[in-house]
């Protein structure tokens, strides 16, 4: 018996490396950590109405931003790995098999379960407010779609400390992750991890396209809504497109794998070729849907601090739409070298290169925004500025790649991966940064420290330019990627142990960001003016932090721009703040089926992975439980009274008579 | 604390007007999804792997009687929509009941199918067109049941509320998915069985 168990716990587990037992007392620790303090202050109850069964979209993309942060944590301990073991030749640190793991979790947190929550936490907390709306369209299927998202990733992260970690890299090529090359569960943590997210990803697509579509302030058309509410509908455009493509390619996978089918296997007629152009069918839009509302945050901020209506308002909207539809015409510029011979790869190349175009008006008009404004340079706007050149290189970089014969020499080397986390990192992560520094008064009723958040922008973008400007020079000299070892007579140690410096200082950029957060919350002035920035769209005209109802009386839309221009209108005397009629507000209720529902996913997931029916059946059932007895729910709804409106405007220092 | 179904006491947009739309921009996920399904299944088709292939394997007879079973339920779960427009409750539950029981019918048709084909040792293992098209068949008919256990749903509460904003649009709703299922059936038909044969 004491064997059987001691058996079981020794292949459940993940033994013998001394970060695995470090994770482990941490994980505990954590846990226990925080179920102490909980019980301690008494705050379940508090934890529970008020967070974990909350449909308020502000809540909900504080949560996104929350554990998105704690993924780039997680993303970024496993990039420091593994540049620690690249910073000089013959490393000993870490061995091949877990190099491997390490890179497929990084890729794989850091675009999933890092890039696509945060952009979804802005999502979530702004655009709503932008388009003067009390809620998204589905406030009970968002929060499904967060906790949808949380399952996958814990489930996804789980893999660290049981069962072992996927390694056949983030988009898993078969044959590597096949059963026969890939036995253990990592790969099916993999499968399910992503899924099980991705779901909630699909979801929060159709949400926002109808929230966007059909919930606007009277008087908003198309044309006068904001920047940054345009890019969010192209960007869930393309994630409606592309989300199905990934849950196919991963069933497909996981039917492999589980039921011995032969979609992709090198025996039984499979064809592995299929799983690269289906991965890649959702994977290229993939990078367009998280770059693309980083766009829309540039214009906001653009326009903002140059006070200056953002120049070339169409032809924005215009370069958005044609590029979430040509994302969707360059997936094979990811295998020029996997023989489709010259036809196909020159169709790749031209329609990759077209995506250049559209991008390219995008930086002109927001440079063109600049000309002539009054630019002040708080840190949203210093963010802007400085991933300008950053996106300008990387761009380039992309053009040379789409390059196809050319591309024989750089596929799968250094200079692709310094290339992507340019666009990713200095394009993707630092934009939704601008984005979070310029939202945070709005989301947390205070800004934060300018002195410090300065630090952080220079060391991240020092530490960013020493870190991946070798790569490109490593990937010509002939480094590859997903190399865990080299020897001293390549000439690569020089530019590795740059690189790993500035990957060093990035870290610490990082951290100078938590203790920004931390410093100004201790001691933060509040904002009580709601607009800190001087702003121009909608979302500044109401308290900050919004209450939990948005805005006490639906605004009236007569432009773009509107705040800015009712901001105008009554400095010049020609309109008097207007006396309000208070109403009744309709709001949802609180809801604990989405999490308890992601629960039950997570028990689906974990039991397949382990091959345990007994308990995927059941976790399978309950899931389907859980949503009839949401259907059954009639009474999701009730009214805000006009004395609580009073109340909470008053408290937020608005008196409405 | 009142219970707000019909009321549009502020700019409140219409939630089941929402909800449709809603509906339709997720009936175009699952087409990507049958499209993706398809485009494997065509690429796959020829890679029998020296096993059994269409010919060998599909007989027709059943496949027209399992097409023309699914049809007339499209067809009732029309009947179902008119009589709800006439306010007609009985027969609306009804003729939901009757689309049901079609559903069951093809489903059991399917699934003597499947398990004829792996008694004659075509299993989804056996080569990567039989993966291919357990997957496509199979996820139509995971479909099939899905709308059914649905469609059960919408008649209890049918029953327990009577025809109201609430429950016609979910009516409406699950009748668009069933029609949906009838479209792809025909690509399945098509592509599958009529040129799998020829
Ligand atoms: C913050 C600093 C970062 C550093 C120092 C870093 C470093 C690295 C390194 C060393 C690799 C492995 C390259 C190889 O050997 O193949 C890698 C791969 C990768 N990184 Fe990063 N990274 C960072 C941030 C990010 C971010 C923000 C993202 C995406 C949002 C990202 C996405 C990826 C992906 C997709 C891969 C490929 C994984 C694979 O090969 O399967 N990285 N990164
Ligand atoms: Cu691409």
């Amino acid at each position: 018996m004491w064997e059987s168990v001691k058996e079981f716990a020794s292949e459940f587990f993940v033994t013998g490396d001394p970060l695995i037992y470090g994770a482990d007392v941490s994980i505990v620790l954590s846990i226990i950590a925080i179920v102490s303090v909980l019980t301690y202050f008494k705050k379940w109850g508090w934890l529970w109405r008020e967070w974990l069964t909350t449909v308020d979209h502000k809540k909900i993309g504080i949560m996104y931003i929350l554990a998105s942060v704690l993924m780039l944590f997680r993303g970024g301990v496993d990039a420091l790995l593994m540049r620690a073991q690249l910073v000089m030749p013959e490393m000993q640190f870490l061995s091949g098999d877990h190099y491997n793991q390490i890179f497929t979790t990084h890729g794989v947190i850091m675009i999933l379960f890092m890039a696509m929550p945060l952009m979804f936490g802005l999502f979530n907390v702004i655009v709503p407010l932008q388009l003067g709306a009390r809620d998204v369209a589905f406030p009970f299927l968002n929060a499904l779609s967060f906790w949808l998202f949380f399952s996958g990733a814990m489930l996804f992260n789980l893999s660290f400390v049981i069962g072992g970690s996927p390694d056949a890299g983030w988009l898993a090529y078969p044959p590597y992750s096949e059963l026969a090359f890939n036995p253990g569960p990592g790969q099916d943590f993999y499968i399910w991890g992503i899924q099980i997210s991705g779901i909630g990803s699909l979801m929060t697509g159709i949400n926002f396209i109808v929230t966007i579509l059909k919930v606007r302030a009277p008087g908003m058309t198309l044309m006068k809504m904001p920047m940054f509410s345009w890019s969010v509908l192209s960007s869930c455009i393309a994630i409606v497109f592309a989300f199905p493509i990934l849950t196919v390619t991963l069933a497909l996978l996981f039917i492999d794998r589980y039921l011995g089918g032969h979609f992709f296997t090198l025996d039984g007629g499979g064809n592995p070729m299929m799983y690269i152009n289906l991965i890649w069918m959702w994977g290229h839009p993939e990078v367009y849907i998280i770059v693309l509302p980083a766009f829309g945050i540039f214009s906001e901020i653009v326009a903002t601090f140059s006070r200056k209506k953002l120049f070339g308002y169409k032809s924005m909207v215009f370069a958005m739409i044609i590029i979430s539809v040509l994302s969707f015409l360059v997936w094979a510029h990811h295998f020029f070298t996997m023989g489709s011979g010259a036809d196909v790869n020159a169709f790749f190349a031209v329609t990759t290169m077209l995506i250049a175009i559209p991008t390219g008006v995008k930086v002109f008009n927001w440079l063109f925004t600049m000309f002539r404004g009054k630019i002040t340079f708080e840190t949203p706007m210093l963010w802007t500025v400085g991933i300008i050149p950053n996106f300008v290189i990387g761009g380039m970089t992309g053009v040379l790649l789409s390059v196809a014969p050319a591309d024989f020499q750089y596929h799968n080397s250094y200079f692709l991966i310094a290339h992507f986390h340019q666009v990713i990192i200095a394009g993707v992560v630092f934009g939704f940064f601008a984005g979070l520094y310029y939202w945070w008064p709005k989301i947390f009723g205070f800004k934060l420290n300018e002195r410090i958040g300065r630090w952080a922008f220079w060391l991240w973008n020092i530490g960013f330019y020493l870190c991946f400007m070798p790569q490109y020079a490593l990937g010509l000299m002939g480094m590859t990627r997903r190399l865990y070892t080299y020897g001293w007579d390549k000439g690569w140690f020089e530019m590795n142990l740059v690189s790993t410096i500035g990957a060093v200082i990035m870290g610490a950029a990082f951290l100078v960001q938590i203790w920004d957060i931390a410093h100004s919350i201790k001691h933060m002035k509040r904002d009580t003016t709601g607009d800190p920035w001087n702003a121009r769209t909608l979302e500044w005209s109401i308290p900050s932090p919004a209450p939990f109802y948005n805005f006490a009386v639906m605004p009236q839309v007569t432009s773009q721009d509107d705040w800015h221009e009712r901001k105008l209108r009554i400095e010049q005397g020609l309109e008097k703040p207007a006396k309000v009629e208070l109403e009744p507000i309709h709001m949802p209720k609180n809801s604990g089926i989405p999490i308890v529902m992601s629960m039950f996913w997570f028990f689906v997931g974990f039991g397949l992975i382990f091959d345990w029916l007994w308990m995927a059946v059941p976790g399978f059932i309950s899931v389907i439980a859980c949503m009839v007895v949401h259907s059954f729910n009639y009474d999701t709804d009730y009214y805000v009274t006009v004395e609580e409106i009073k109340r909470t405007e008053a408290e937020a220092g608005r008196v409405i008579t | 604390m009142a219970n707000v179904n019909a009321g549009h006491h502020d700019h409140h947009p219409d939630q089941e007007e929402l909800r449709t739309f809603a509906f339709w921009i997720y009936l175009m996920t699952d087409v990507i999804l049958f499209a993706t399904l398809f485009a494997t299944y065509i690429v796959l088709q020829g890679s029998t792997d020296g096993g059994p292939g269409p010919k060998d394997l599909f007989q027709m007879n059943g496949i027209y009687a399992s097409t023309f079973i699914l049809l007339t339920s499209s067809f009732t779960s029309g009947l179902a929509i008119l009589a709800m427009n006439k306010g007609n409750r009985l027969a609306l539950m009804n003729w939901l009941g009757v689309t049901i029981f079609l559903g069951a019918s093809f489903l059991f048709l399917e699934i003597n199918e499947f398990i004829h084909m792996v008694s004659e040792g075509a299993t989804i293992g056996t080569s990567a067109f039989l993966t291919a098209f357990y997957t496509l068949v199979g996820t139509h008919g995971l479909h099939v049941t899905l709308g059914m256990g649905w469609m059960i749903i919408v008649i209890m509460q049918i029953a327990k509320h009577g025809i109201t904003p609430v429950t016609k649009r979910k009516v409406n709703i699950i009748s668009l998915f069933w029609h949906f299922l009838d479209v792809v059936w025909i690509f399945v038909f098509t592509i599958v069985y009529v040129m799998g044969v020829n």
